[in-house]
């Protein structure tokens, strides 16, 4: 246990590793992302209220829910950093904030796109759509702050913190429309009591979930890689690597 | 599959618009999310590649191991 908590601070061996994982889960990834599209927009009925419309949902709620769960990591990411001090934790917290904005952004976008034909809206300020919109600025926020600073070691401190504060945005995201009155609605998938989702739903609706973890992690590896590159760009490991002109 | 034509599925009851739309901008950005870091992790080493060239003072690499 504690030789892969050592081996995961060792970044040659990190970067190695990604490259291995990323060769066969990435295309796996963009495999499952299409198969699913395809299976949740062309091969499910239409929904007794909605209509088609409410096809948008094969993205839109995996991209919340991945963005949502991306937080935690970037989170936990930043408390490891903060209290181990360990390298490879304040990279992944580094990493995680462009993906986590960016699935942010799209669930955000085709929430949008999916209420014009539904509540007759693009946007309502409401408890959900609003504290979404607030995880988008956190993310924007921690990648801003790594950039505003200098120094890179406060800089990871102070991103650290800002994603360890924000954590208390991510129930309110999930209770949100349980708390207050909204016009989005409640959740369709519960881990206790029965789902209000008939199963032809939500079979694709899961495999799309399970498509945008893969996706999240994916993102993830290519965007540690990156950074590890950069921090480690005077080791001779990293040099050698440029000197084969190797980008694999 | 649900739909009788591509007609019937690109227009979906009127809702086509907003289903593909949401669809393809998600493609942009899952695009720009996988493509985005490969490009800097290349340009990265390429411009590292160069620097520790010019730092060999213009002799391309593994070059001073022969002088």
């Amino acid at each position: 246990m504690w030789t892969l908590f050592h081996k995961f601070g060792s970044p040659p061996w990190l970067y190695r590793l990604s490259g291995s994982i990323l060769r066969w889960l990435l295309p796996i990834t963009l495999l499952a992302l299409v198969g699913g599209a395809v299976w949740g927009v062309l091969f499910t009925a239409p929904d007794f209220r909605q209509g088609n419309s409410y096809r948008i949902i094969y993205i839109h709620v995996p991209a919340a829910v991945v963005a949502l769960a991306g937080y935690y990591v970037m989170a936990i990411a930043g408390a490891v950093s903060l209290i181990w001090r360990m390298k490879m934790a304040d990279i992944a917290m580094r990493a995680c904030a462009p993906i986590g904005a960016a699935l942010t952004f799209v669930a955000l976008v085709t929430g949008s796109i999916w209420g014009k034909p539904t509540w007759g809206t693009w946007w309502v300020w409401d408890a959900r759509i609003t504290s979404m919109l607030i995880l988008l600025f956190l993310y924007l926020g921690v990648v801003a702050l790594y950039e505003a600073y200098e120094n890179k070691a406060l800089a990871a401190k102070a991103c650290a913190i800002l994603s360890l504060v924000g954590t208390v945005n991510i129930p309110i995201i999930y209770k949100s429309v349980d708390w207050w009155y909204s016009l989005h609605q409640p959740a369709s998938i519960k881990f206790t009591g029965g789902s209000t989702i008939d199963p032809s739903m939500l079979y694709p609706l899961l495999f799309m979930i399970t498509a945008f973890y893969c996706l999240f992690t994916c993102a993830l590896l290519l965007n540690m890689r990156v950074e590890i590159l950069q921090r480690e760009q005077r080791t001779a490991w990293v040099r050698a690597l440029a000197n084969k002109g190797a980008a694999g | 599959m649900y739909f009788n034509s591509l007609a019937a599925a690109l227009q979906m009851d009127g809702h086509g618009a907003f289903v593909w739309s949401a669809y393809f901008i998600t493609i942009g950005v899952v695009a720009m999310m996988v493509y985005a870091p490969r490009r800097r992790e290349q340009r990265f080493l390429r411009q590292l590649e160069g620097q520790i060239r010019r730092s060999e003072g213009g002799n391309p690499p593994g070059a001073s191991k022969e002088v």
